[in-house]
């Protein structure tokens, strides 16, 4: 097996990307909507045709929160998680890497090392004019 | 249209285990005595068991429990919705016992997570789920991080204030402190609950529910059978249940729980609206939970139960009773709780709740919800 292999069968291009920095979702080439996690069909229309795409990387903040009690020694408070909505669509689970965090912030996709594991996507906060 | 319920499903006894700190007990002897107790409400003994409804007794849990209380079903139901699943057995047993397919259900549950300390703030994953490769690395506390992210997208969203968030735990309290089996009874304000420390944001440590142990039974069982029962049976008037996300990332709408879709199939069958409700009894597993689930079941409109709950509307005296047990945030918080809403539902409506009772409530409503506000099932009960 590949050593560099991570994921499961749906999810190890994702990872491979993610190697690479560059953020993957799948869309339909039937309707055309973006999705994500990966699944072997489209939730919208049902067609199976599915591709691999690489995301602009930036979004909107949907919700946020500042965790402030240790739940494992790797984390260590206060952080911030947050539902990301991408501007393709699909809405995330990942970190914002800021002091504070309010909903509706735009943030852009950035890398957390996590060697021998594959980077993992969080996001921190841009200024738009 | 079929006649499921029509004849008359009724609770005829229900029972707690010991509560609170059980260190003397197994799970399994814990529902033997909530078993045996509600049966005698009902009238009978495990020799009249022919259903079994658990939840978390272990791998195969309906086989489990049958085997220790020496029981060998006709049908069988270890569904698991979380702390939604009793208000779903319920539910099952009405649509089993119509069908004529059992006749008295048991449905009992039990949990020693705070003597055996088994409480986790993150939830075991096996190697490469999704939720291993996805969520989990982000650190969000379980179940406590999804419950803050709704609570800060419905303050966002509607202006619900910490304040409106705190009443719901003070009027927890305040139904606490009429029940001698009140794990919390000192009195407790809204300034204290924001006193407390902040945990995840806006959620403060008094927004949350205990960690006790605990559990119970029902018996479920239909009209010819509840006549002997040796206490009032209350009739089953509706059920209903749905589900939704696993993942946090897969909620289209945080501020809607599949209790929008449990609550109009109660209360369809049922024949009622909220404003037919005497007694609720909301899984208040969070502050924010018990908003949610007010306006998913239709008492206010969405967005507005941060006003709905102020100047003490669940509290007793208040228009609408709520959580008369002191709930989990201030009663007991046994890991699963939906049964022991039930419990007190039942109380309620036979008029056995003491110093917390309502007066002379007709229907009562229980709503349980499980997960990351991933499941709901709703029951509405009957006292004729």
């Amino acid at each position: 097996m590949n050593p560099d292999f991570y994921g499961d069968a749906l999810t190890s291009p994702f990872w491979e990307a993610a190697r690479r920095r560059a953020l993957l979702i799948q869309r339909c080439r039937t309707c055309g909507e973006y999705q994500f996690y990966p699944r072997p069909f489209c939730l919208k229309c049902d067609a199976d045709d599915l591709e691999w795409v690489r995301a602009r990387g930036t979004g909107t903040v949907y919700a946020a929160t500042t965790v402030r009690i240790q739940i494992s020694p790797e984390f260590e408070p206060p952080y911030i998680v947050a539902l990301v909505d991408l501007d393709e669509g699909p809405r995330i689970l990942s970190n914002i890497l800021a002091p504070a965090c309010v909903i509706g912030q735009r943030v852009r996709v950035t890398w957390k090392d996590r060697e021998p594991d594959p980077p993992l996507p969080v996001f921190e906060p841009v200024e738009e004019g | 249209m079929s006649d499921w319920g029509q004849r008359g499903i009724y609770v005829a006894g229900v029972a707690e285990t010991p509560l609170g700190d059980v260190p003397d007990h197994t799970e399994f002897s814990m529902v033997a005595v909530a078993a045996r107790e509600a049966l005698a409400e009902a009238g009978m003994t495990l020799k009249d068991v022919d259903a079994i409804f658990t939840h978390k007794m272990g791998e195969e849990g309906s086989v489990q429990v049958g085997e220790f209380l020496g029981i060998q079903p006709r049908y069988a139901d270890s569904t698991d919705l979380g702390g939604a699943s009793f208000e779903a057995f319920v539910h099952h047993a009405l649509v089993a016992i119509s069908a004529g397919r059992c006749d008295v259900a048991l449905v009992v549950y039990a949990s020693r997570q705070r003597s055996k300390r088994t409480r986790r703030k993150v939830r075991p994953e096996p190697d490469l789920t999704i939720a291993a490769q996805f969520e989990a690395p982000c650190g969000l506390p379980f179940p406590l991080g999804h419950y803050a992210l709704v609570a800060a997208r419905h303050m966002h969203q509607y202006g619900t204030t910490p304040e409106q968030l705190a009443e719901v735990a003070v009027a927890a309290r305040a139904w606490a402190q009429r029940n001698p089996k009140a794990w919390s009874r000192d009195p407790l304000t809204v300034v204290d609950v924001l006193a407390s420390p902040m945990i995840c944001d806006p959620l403060h440590r008094l927004d949350c529910c205990l960690v006790t142990d605990g559990g119970g039974a029902l018996v479920i069982t239909n009209g010819n059978r509840a006549r002997d029962a040796n206490k009032r049976p209350i009739r089953v008037l509706g059920a209903g249940e749905s589900h939704a996300q696993w993942h946090t990332s897969q909620t289209p709408d945080l501020t809607v729980t599949p209790g929008v879709v449990s609550g109009r199939e109660a209360f369809r069958m049922a024949g009622i609206t909220p404003a037919d409700v005497d007694v609720l009894e909301p899984y208040d597993s969070f502050t924010i939970t018990v908003l949610l689930a007010l306006e998913d079941l239709g008492f206010c409109a969405k967005g507005e139960a941060g006003p709905f709950v102020e100047r003490g509307r669940l509290a007793p005296g208040g228009k609408l009773p709520a959580m008369t047990s002191g709930g989990g945030l201030s009663y007991n918080h046994p890991g699963a709780f939906g049964l022991l809403l039930i419990v007190e539902a039942v109380r309620q409506l036979r008029g056995e709740a003491g110093e917390r009772q309502v007066s002379n409530p007709r229907i009562a409503v229980a709503h349980g919800c499980g997960g990351l506000l991933s499941t709901a099932a709703t029951v509405v009960l009957a006292s004729e």
